[in-house]
């Protein structure tokens, strides 16, 4: 029958709004405003999964975010969301729900073996386990371990979601609509103060949402949160947030929330994303966070119908679902004798309340009496029985001193515990704060502040409606004041009923069974019992911090809140040490488990990362180029043409330029315009070559140290005037030399009369390279002189190109003559359409970078972060010559002159041929002087660059090597996985050692 | 996500706009050539640690793009001063006592 455990009236689900919905392929209904968790037991379902480890049936534990046991994969636009808590999904038509951990089904589970082999796995058997022998553990024992791990399985698609982010600030942020929570938002709004309000609940209200036995100023709970909410959505000044959680307590009260926007709807607007990440920062915060309830820690306490007393008189009252037509209900403290009456005043049996407590309080005893229901004190459940549901609890009577008779069994389709209460302190210590043990709430508590923000009402150990309803009103004229300054005349709403109550019981209970034989859950999601805790203090864990290690207690996604407590009093009692003694471990973020997606929020795909642009790109898109990335920027690795791959590509890119001409894009080169009276002074101290003699007109190539005198940064700096330097740097390192110049002008040198401006995006910068270059650009250049004796090797000039303003230099990265010709960037592309046509018609072609790399390494110029790797000085990269010699100082002179730069056997870059021809080494092998060095022999070096050079017709290599300019000439070998190779050691200079070529 | 103060701009702004470049008042000598080997690498890499108040260089560079100088206390996050670059380095430990008043 669908539905027979609703109630026939009442609760906050709309009956007229019925929705089917699906759970392991069986069509159910439940109602709108129902919880996947709800609508199933709604149906008389409990067991929902299987447990992590002993793949023990396991049902519906609570009605919240803290749910460890209801974790389903939800189905939708044909992919899962696994491991999401039953409790806070909402129903909508159409949901399509699977049951987890378990095969081939919920009912039938081959896992649950294990439950039988529990006895092999007790807690720390991973590390005890598979220790040996070493082999197995690749091959064998983390395969096994990975296909059992995990509880959901990962969705298999792309998440096609979107996710949006929000920046926002505030004066007052409240987390939690409970009592606490209203009534800090009515009572900050009313000052003016910008306020938000946010709750993980779909529903604002919190707990007076199940609260039935009270009323707030002669209305109805439910009716005057109603109210509350309409006073609080009237006002300009508030931001209400339902399905938000504040996941994150950041520094300076920068709080991390998670809206979710469409994952409760059947049909979600396109439009909308998924979820949206809200980064606020809010003058001041009132965390009203509430408290979970704490299970009992008795034998067998996790079979399906055994519950959480309050999420039990949620459903209820709620929701408008009985958890069963016949109920136990165990407990140490007064609350959960409201939710016997609640559910025996709905037609549900109670078959007992069995309270711990010799004496539970007279008034309440009464109440229970006046109901007919039995009552047993100093009374413990001390295991039950029942396959996939429990059919019955076995009671035990606990004597003064400690030790348990059995009390008989009862028959029951339910038992509702309550071991208690836990102030919800996670925000608070993720603010940093340190909680305090208070031995009357019998709680860790919010200690002293450290940011600004304060707790209220239970999330602060502090119950009974009125008093709670009081300390939010406070918190939040509080808060407003605080932020802002103002204050206002706040009424506080008077609630009677729904008293505090009294008692409360931490860690196992005892019992009169076999221990050996039995389970009692403290960690219910990652299967640890109260054994597996007394295990790891035998063992020699006495921190709490080493017991939540090798027992994972606590690790699960509620991060303990539920279990913690009864854990940490295990431990203390097994210790013989005061609770406070074993400590307590940090909550942290998130709160709950957050998507990936709410984390990444638009910063996905092309929005992962900027693309930078060359101002060829449109043509070498057009034109079929292959691209590679250089950091953010987009560059054309080679221009194959039909049939062409990349090793015919490059060799016959390379072979043009060399024979006649190409044209390449170098506009990411960086670029950094240095101007003043002191600026060749400046430059002088910033590279290791002398600047004040290079002439107007002229350009040199630089080399840029660091203190210590490791290379960092090269590049050609042309001068362009007396006071006016045009500086470029390599592509990747364009920021970072920046930043150094800047650091250096800033903070050691401000005397210096210098401005340093990036002009990176400023210019679009093409290279003619090859023998016909002079011939490919004259016909459009105005101004300038080409001619050898006019504009030689090492030029710079400006004039026009194509009619524009350009700076043209010069300078070969080729080792052909070549020119760069610098335009501004919105000229780029007219000017290399222009030189592509005309370089096309006298035979050259169009290069891209690996040809630029083939072409340097010919003639052994080096690249920063290639041959260079941070630890490579001027004289190991054969560079002295760039060091000006008359120079007393500059940065990295000093650190040159450093023992360990200038001791023997330094690594130093030279070139390498093999003795094959055709063979090309990989670029990082190692290299050693044996062909079969002994394991652990050290590299004397490793291959830096290496290509097949057209120009040689052989392969070439870059290296750096020990000593290796004294090993010219000697054999050397590459040990690799299927042999040894043989190398020559050469010059690092291959091809046109003289240099003719350059000055044509 | 800490703010900080720029004392450039005179504003607070978010930790993202900035750049920290580690320790403070480490200056480099004017004639480094008459440095010995061990003041060298002190000046190069001996860097203090210090549980409590630290003097930074800091740059706010996606702003004003100036260096300038901040006292952190490295256990809580805090920011206790920020001062521009060639202001002389606050006395510490006076700071110290001043904040545990």
């Amino acid at each position: 029958m669908s539905q027979s455990f609703r109630t026939e009236a009442g609760g906050r689900i709309d009956r007229d709004r019925k929705v089917t919905f699906s759970f392991d392929g069986d069509q159910l209904e439940g109602y709108e405003g129902d919880t996947l968790a709800s609508a199933l037991l709604a149906n008389g379902i409990h067991m929902v999964g299987r447990s992590f480890k002993y793949h023990r049936p396991r049902g519906i534990l609570t009605s919240g975010s803290e749910e460890p046991n209801a974790l389903v994969g939800v189905y939708r636009q044909g992919d899962q969301t696994p491991n999401l808590r039953a409790t806070q999904v909402e129903l909508y038509e159409g949901l399509k729900a699977i049951s987890q951990n378990r095969f081939p089904s919920l009912g039938f589970d081959v896992g649950a073996v294990n439950d039988f082999l529990s006895p092999l796995f007790p807690a720390g058997f991973y590390y005890k386990t598979f220790m040996w022998p070493r082999s197995f553990w690749d091959r064998v024992y983390e395969p096994i371990i990975r296909a059992a791990a995990g509880l959901g399985k990962p969705p298999k698609n792309a998440d096609h979601d979107r996710y949006a982010n929000l920046y926002a600030h505030c004066d007052v942020l409240v987390v939690g609509s409970g009592p606490a929570g209203l009534a800090a938002a009515l009572a900050a709004a009313e000052t003016g103060a910008r306020v938000i309000l946010c709750d993980e609940q779909a529903e604002l209200g919190g707990s007076l949402l199940s609260e039935t036995a009270a009323t707030i100023d002669g209305k109805t709970p439910v009716d005057w949160v109603e109210d509350a909410i309409r006073t609080l959505q009237a006002m300009d000044n508030v931001t209400l947030l339902p399905r938000t959680t504040a996941f994150g307590y950041f520094a300076q009260n920068f709080v991390a929330l998670a809206e979710r926007i469409t994952d409760h709807v059947s049909e979600p607007d396109p439009n909308l994303p998924r979820e949206r990440l809200w980064q606020l920062r809010a003058k001041e915060v009132v965390i009203a966070a509430g408290s979970i309830e704490r299970p009992m820690v008795f034998p067998e306490n996790d079979r399906p119908g055994i519950m959480n007393a309050e999420a039990g008189r949620t459903y209820l009252n709620r929701y408008g679902v009985k958890v069963g037509h016949k109920a136990l209900v165990a407990t140490a403290c007064d609350t959960a004798w409201q939710a016997a009456f609640d559910l025996a005043d709905a037609g549900v049996e109670i078959a007992a309340i069995a309270d711990l407590r010799e004496n539970p309080p007279e008034a309440l005893q009464s109440i229970a009496q006046a109901r007919g229901i039995r009552v047993e004190t100093a009374c413990v459940v001390t295991g039950t029985t029942g396959r996939k549901r429990i059919d019955k609890a076995l009671l035990g009577r606990v004597s003064a001193s400690g030790s348990v008779a059995s009390a008989g069994d009862l028959a029951c389709d339910s038992l509702l515990m309550s071991g208690g209460w836990t102030p919800t302190v996670s925000l608070y210590s993720q603010s940093r704060g340190k909680v305090m043990w208070d031995e009357a709430a019998g709680a860790f508590l919010p200690g002293q502040h450290v940011q600004n923000e304060r707790s209220a009402g239970s999330s602060r150990g502090l119950y009974g409606l009125n008093d709670v309803l009081a300390d939010g009103y406070a918190a939040g004229e509080e808060a407003a004041k605080a932020a802002t300054g103002k204050s206002a005349k706040v009424t506080y709403a008077v609630a009677s009923g729904a008293e505090a109550g009294s008692g409360g019981t931490l860690g196992a209970l005892p019992d009169d069974r076999d221990a050996s034989r039995v389970k009692a859950f403290v960690d219910y999601q990652n299967d640890v019992t109260a054994k597996d805790v007394k295990l790891a203090v035998r063992e020699g864990m006495h921190s709490i911090e080493h017991i939540k290690r090798y027992t994972t207690t606590g690790m699960a996604t509620d991060q303990g809140r539920l279990s913690n407590m009864n854990a940490l009093a295990i431990a203390s009692k097994a210790l013989d040490k005061p609770l406070t003694d074993v400590g307590l471990t940090t909550f942290r973020q998130p709160f709950t488990p957050t998507t990936f997606g709410t984390f990444a929020t638009s910063s996905r795909g092309d929005f992962f990362d900027p693309v930078r642009k060359t101002p060829s790109h449109q043509w070498a898109t057009d034109s079929d180029a292959a691209f590679e990335d250089v950091g953010q920027w987009k560059r054309a690795w080679y221009f194959p043409k039909a049939g062409e791959d990349i090793h015919a590509a490059v060799a016959r890119e390379c072979e043009v330029v060399r024979n006649k001409l190409g044209l390449f894009d170098a506009s990411t080169l960086g670029k950094i315009e240095v101007v003043g009276p002191d600026a060749a002074e400046f430059l002088e101290r910033m590279y290791t070559n002398p600047w004040k003699k290079l002439g107007v007109g002229r350009c040199r190539y630089g080399l840029m140290l660091n203190e210590a005198g490791f290379i960092i940064d090269d590049g050609v700096v042309g001068r362009i005037a007396e006071d006016r330097f045009h500086v470029t740097t390599t592509t990747g390192g364009a920021p970072s030399v920046f930043a150094t110049m800047e650091d250096y002008l800033q903070t050691e040198w401000p005397d210096l009369d210098v401005w340093i401006t990036s002009t990176t995006e400023q210019y679009a910068v093409a290279a003619v390279q090859g023998p016909l270059a002079r011939e490919a650009i004259a016909p459009f250049v105005q101004g300038i002189d080409l001619s050898p004796d006019a504009f030689p090797h090492m030029s710079v000039a400006t004039g026009t190109f194509c009619g524009v303003p350009c700076r043209l230099f010069r300078i070969s990265f080729t080792g052909e003559v070549g020119f760069e010709i610098n335009v501004p960037r919105r000229h780029g592309e007219m000017v290399w359409k222009t030189l592509e046509h005309e370089v096309a018609k006298l035979g050259g072609c169009t290069y891209g970078t690996e040809t630029m790399h083939v072409l340097r390494a010919e003639k052994g110029y080096i690249i920063v972060g290639q041959e260079t790797d941070g630890t490579v000085t001027p004289d190991d990269a054969g560079m002295t010559w760039a060091i000006g010699k008359k120079k007393h100082d500059f940065v990295g002179k000093r650190g040159l002159q450093r023992p360990d730069l200038v001791a023997d056997n330094r690594k130093q870059l030279v070139g390498l041929l093999t003795t094959d021809p055709k063979v090309v080494l990989e670029e990082g092998a190692q290299i050693t002087e044996s062909a079969n060095p002994a394991v652990g022999t050290p590299a004397d070096g490793h291959v830096t660059s290496s290509y097949h050079s057209p120009a040689m017709g052989r392969s070439i290599a870059l290296a750096l090597v020990k000593n290796g300019r004294a090993l010219e000439g000697k054999t050397l070998h590459v040990p690799m996985p299927d042999g040894s190779i043989p190398v020559t050691v050469t010059g690092p200079v291959f091809f046109d050692p003289k240099g003719d070529r350059l000055n044509g | 996500m800490l703010l900080i103060h720029c004392p450039y701009c005179g504003v607070e702004r978010p930790e993202t706009e900035f750049a920290c470049r580690g320790e403070a008042h480490i200056i480099r000598p004017a004639d480094p050539s008459t440095q010995t080997d061990e003041q060298w690498a002190e000046f190069l890499y001996l860097r203090e640690n210090p549980k409590g108040l630290y003097a930074e260089r800091w740059r706010h560079i996606h702003g004003c793009g100036r260096f300038f100088n901040a006292v952190r206390e490295t256990v809580s996050d805090k920011f206790v001063k920020v001062y521009k670059a060639g202001e002389p380095k606050p006395d510490l430990e006076a700071l110290a006592k001043e904040m545990s008043a």
